[in-house]
């Protein structure tokens, strides 16, 4: 079991009061899985990937429990946790982009970062990785502005896998790029786990169709709660709960004509996380939606690994 | 990077033809007849001097010429280094004038703009770093950028000066003594120059403090930063990246701050009769010495525009993205 | 972004907060912020001096009313100057002026930076060339010098002249910003849908571009109020004030002129000056704080 993440609970503190954007998951993601995590935008998807790693200033922990190869992670705590960030939990941000220091070379940038944490700079191991991913070894003599942008992505997948962590968080890696370039981004995530840079990962996005090509597992999230987990093909073909359902329709299939059959949204919007609705948060926005929705469901094993919050299941 | 330099190039020549062309057109744009008024506002009892007076303006500004004729003489006058002849050090030509009082407004405008950007910067980024400091360099930095420059002149001129008499409060000298190069003259330079200086410098610094700590911030915040924090890189990295990308743009802002500088200078200068440009344009003002005025006008401008050039060389020189060939820098 | 997005497809798109709400929350945040509430107090209390003191001190500020060189008393609360003026009627009459001075040049600093930015960053191409280049070239010309030339061959100078020239010299730094910003937002879709069906650049700038930034553009304002009052009144000090009237930077000017620091006089230079500071650095202290208010991310800090 790699990881092992139970009743975690993160809020927002806002004026206003706490934004309750992680409100009691519980999932675990054994060795060598990858985890596609998936959900509206405001779901909690991101939330939780930063709160495996860095939490914000805003941010606070409520509760819950974060296991990592059986050691504690104290994610509360951003001091403790530093020791365990880059070797041991990684992250590929949504702003590969900007994610460099663009007054630095990018090689120099590198061999800092790994000196300030303790570790010296394996030149082989580098040029090896940047062969993989296809990128040139000047790159390294080069400031991030004379990159492309799919240069970029590559690069900062090869600094942020470089001392080998346990955990990667891919967050929103794909949403800005174009489809042959997603593929290509998936292929070498996969690479990355083959090759044991990588032993298991959570891999963020919006994108249900993407997950499915690279995930093993996918996670969906809706409100700051988990709706359903199941093996990928479990959640693509025999999903059980409404919102997934919805949610897998929605996509657009090769070959149907839109002019035929309409592309169907979910009308609604999604709960305030400041005050929600006690009971199940997808209530208001559920065709199946009864009296007992009014309680809240818990995640039941419906079978083997698939796991369902939903009264209906 | 040629292209980068030679669109700055291109920006101030434009703007000295801008600034001449200005200079030349106000005369002939204000209403009345500007010989005979310069000479009339002109308190020169000298009939001498009234008559060169009119002589020489009526020969500079050619009214019985072509319009287009009179601008190229103009432009002719110029490039011979001729100002013209001041009214108030009449029968001193304007460059000459303007040439003794250049070097005690350098004197006091390098050391407080380059003293104020450094402490400044250097306080805004300690500012940026503990909350304690933020609270006092902040509202201290506020009320420093909101003085008027004469204003805090005055207030050190009179505290030092007048009230404990510790400090000289006119002149760029002792009254009492002729330049010379001894040790007491040069002691009394520095004394008359510290006043000017020290109120040049704080109100100069606020802004930059202000400036840094802002900027600082926004780097701090900025998703590089985020990054190295997520992989676990200690503060000290992280700041000094965001205090090398936030010095960047402070280094632009003290190009765009040199106008307002410099005005700082002209009316500190007057508080104190320091003898530079600034109690230069007062008596130019006084006297209706218009000759000395847009003279002192039109080296300002350059003065400027030089100081301009030498922050984009800087610039490029700091900025490893200019060097590296591409254009960092969008002025 | 080619990218199919589900998510955007299914949650049926909001059309952006209704203006209502988000006014709404901007007050709500407004009337909790501290630097907002300071800095806004200062200019209000002075905007009340201003508007309502040359009526109360009804001695007029430039006439010789009392005794030469008096401290402050009873009767002259600021005391007078060398000549008998009463300060504390220049002090309102030029607290006034400072107002005036800084709605005008600051609102038509703000007007020709606006128009210049929207038309830059709206058109783009030549016509985004040429202003630029004389936005920059306005920019790097240093202000003051240019105004001394103009006023000092101005026989007659009033304060809205003052005004009148202060805005045209200092809008440059406020096309920049703003053609920047129209530039990002002249792709965004409701710009693109307008000027699909066929709505003229000016609607589209007034309608679409300009109340996307209306916060932004306020704060230039206030900006621009306190440097016009800051530029005002070191032409003033130079002499080149307004010769029909006082204001702050004209007592400073006289002080200085007349020995008032030698003199031990400091009621005569000591409130114009703190005047304008507090009046400029409330309008910078309000502005963070507005910026606070506007901008979600800085507020919840």
């Amino acid at each position: 079991m790699t990881l092992s993440v139970q009743d975690l609970r993160v809020y927002y503190r806002t004026l206003r009061g706490d934004v309750k954007a992680l409100d009691g998951v519980s999932f675990d993601v054994a060795d060598g899985e990858i985890l596609g995590l998936a959900g509206e935008s405001g779901c909690g998807k991101t939330t939780l990937g930063k709160a495996l790693i860095r939490m914000d200033g805003r941010m606070k922990l409520v509760g819950g429990q974060v296991e990592l190869d059986g050691e504690n992670l104290p994610i509360g705590d951003t001091v403790k946790m530093n020791p365990f960030r880059f070797t041991e939990v990684s992250i590929i941000p949504q702003y590969s982009m900007s994610a460099m220091n663009p007054t630095r070379k990018i090689g120099r940038m590198v061999r800092e970062l790994l000196d300030s944490r303790g570790v010296t700079v394996d030149t082989d191991e580098l040029h090896r990785r940047l062969d993989l991913v296809e990128l040139s070894r000047d790159v390294l003599t080069k400031y991030p502005l004379e990159l492309s942008g799919g240069m970029k992505q590559r690069m900062v997948m090869v600094i942020s896998t470089l001392l080998n962590p346990s955990l990667l968080i891919a967050d929103e890696i794909t949403s800005a790029l174009d489809v042959s370039t997603q593929k290509a981004v998936v292929t070498t995530l996969k690479g990355f786990r083959e090759l044991g840079f990588v032993k298991s990962m959570i891999f963020i996005t919006h994108d249900i169709s993407l997950t499915n090509q690279l995930a093993d597992t996918i996670m969906v999230m809706y409100a700051g709660k988990l709706a359903e987990k199941a093996p990928a093909d479990t959640i693509v073909n025999r999903a059980r709960h409404p919102y997934t359902q919805l949610l897998i329709s929605s996509l657009p299939e090769v070959g149907v004509r839109y002019a035929e059959k309409k592309l169907t949204g979910i009308p609604g919007n999604p709960p305030s996380l400041l005050n929600p609705p006690v009971g199940c948060r997808f209530q208001d926005r559920c065709p199946l939606a009864f009296d007992k929705c009014r309680e809240e469901p818990p995640a039941v094993e419906v079978e083997k690994d698939h796991f369902v919050a939903c009264w209906k299941a | 990077m040629r292209q980068y330099f030679g669109r700055k190039l291109l920006i101030y020549a434009l703007t000295f033809f801008v600034a001449v062309t200005v200079n030349w057109m106000i005369p002939r744009f204000m209403p009345g007849d500007p010989v005979a008024s310069m000479v009339a506002r002109a308190r020169i009892s000298d009939p001498e001097a009234v008559a060169a007076m009119q002589q020489y303006y009526s020969n500079l500004f050619g009214f019985d010429q072509p319009i287009l004729a009179q601008y190229f003489n103009f432009w002719g006058a110029l490039f011979a280094g001729n100002f013209g002849i001041s009214i108030w050090a009449y029968p001193l030509p304007v460059a000459d004038v303007i040439m003794d009082a250049v070097p005690y407004s350098l004197g006091l405008l390098i050391p407080s703009i380059l003293l104020s950007w450094f402490v400044g910067n250097w306080a805004g980024a300690l500012a940026a770093r503990r909350k304690i400091l933020d609270n006092t360099v902040l509202p201290v930095g506020y009320v420093l950028t909101a003085m008027p420059y004469m204003w805090i002149a005055i207030l050190l001129c009179w505290g030092f000066g007048v009230v404990f008499q510790v400090l000289p409060v006119a002149g760029g000298y002792s009254f009492a003594m002729q330049p010379n190069l001894s040790w007491e003259f040069v002691g009394s330079l520095f004394q008359h120059w510290l006043l000017p200086f020290v109120s040049l410098f704080l109100v100069a610094l606020g802004g930059w403090a202000i400036g840094m700590r802002n900027m600082i911030i926004y780097e701090l915040e900025a998703d590089y930063s985020n990054y190295l924090a997520a992989l676990g890189a200690p503060h000290r990295l992280i700041r000094r990246y965001a205090f090398r990308n936030a010095v960047l743009p402070q280094i632009t802002g003290l190009a765009l701050q040199l106008g307002v500088l410099v005005a700082g200078a002209l009316v500190t200068e007057i508080v104190f009769s320091y003898p530079g440009l600034g109690s230069l344009i007062l008596k130019a003002i006084q006297n209706q010495d218009f000759f000395l005025l847009q003279g002192t006008f039109l080296f300002i401008v350059l003065g400027v525009l030089i100081a301009n050039f030498v922050i984009d060389v800087v610039y490029v020189i700091v900025d490893p993205r200019t060097r590296a060939g591409m254009t960092g820098a969008t002025t | 972004m080619t990218t199919t997005d589900p998510i955007t497809a299914i949650t049926a798109p909001d059309p952006g907060t209704p203006p209502v709400t988000v006014r709404r929350e901007a007050l709500y945040f407004a009337v909790r912020n501290g630097k907002l509430l300071l800095g806004a107090g200062i200019v209000a209390i002075f905007l009340l001096i201003g508007i309502i003191g040359p009526f109360l001190v009804d001695r007029p500020p430039m006439e010789y009313v009392g005794q030469p060189m008096m401290p402050p008393d009873g009767e002259y609360w600021l005391g007078t100057t060398t000549f008998g003026q009463d300060v504390l009627a220049q002090f309102v009459h030029g607290v006034r002026n400072a107002f005036v001075v800084g709605l005008l040049a600051g609102g038509l600093a703000a007007l020709i930076g606006m128009v210049i930015g929207f038309v830059a960053g709206y058109r783009g191409g030549l016509v985004d060339e040429i202003l630029n280049m004389l936005t920059n070239v306005v920019l790097v010309i240093p202000t003051l010098a240019v105004l001394l030339i103009i006023n000092a061959y101005l026989g007659i100078r009033s304060v809205g002249m003052q005004a009148l020239f202060i805005g045209l010299t200092s809008w440059p730094w406020v096309a920049r910003a703003i053609r920047a910003q129209t530039f990002s937002l002249r792709s965004r879709d409701f710009v693109d849908l307008a000027r699909l069906s066929g709505v003229r650049t000016g609607k589209i700038i007034l309608r679409e571009i300009a109340p996307n930034m209306s916060s932004y553009l306020f704060m230039t304002f206030i900006l621009l109020f306190g440097s016009s009052i800051l530029i005002a009144s070191s032409l003033d000090f130079i002499g080149l004030g307004p010769t029909d009237g006082v204001s702050l930077g004209v007592m400073l000017n006289h002080a200085n002129q007349w020995s008032a620091l030698h003199l031990g006089m400091w009621w005569w230079f000591v409130p114009p000056g703190a005047a304008i500071t507090a009046i400029v650095g409330a309008l910078y202290v309000a502005n963070v704080g507005l910026d606070e208010v506007f901008n979600p991310k800085l507020r919840e800090l």
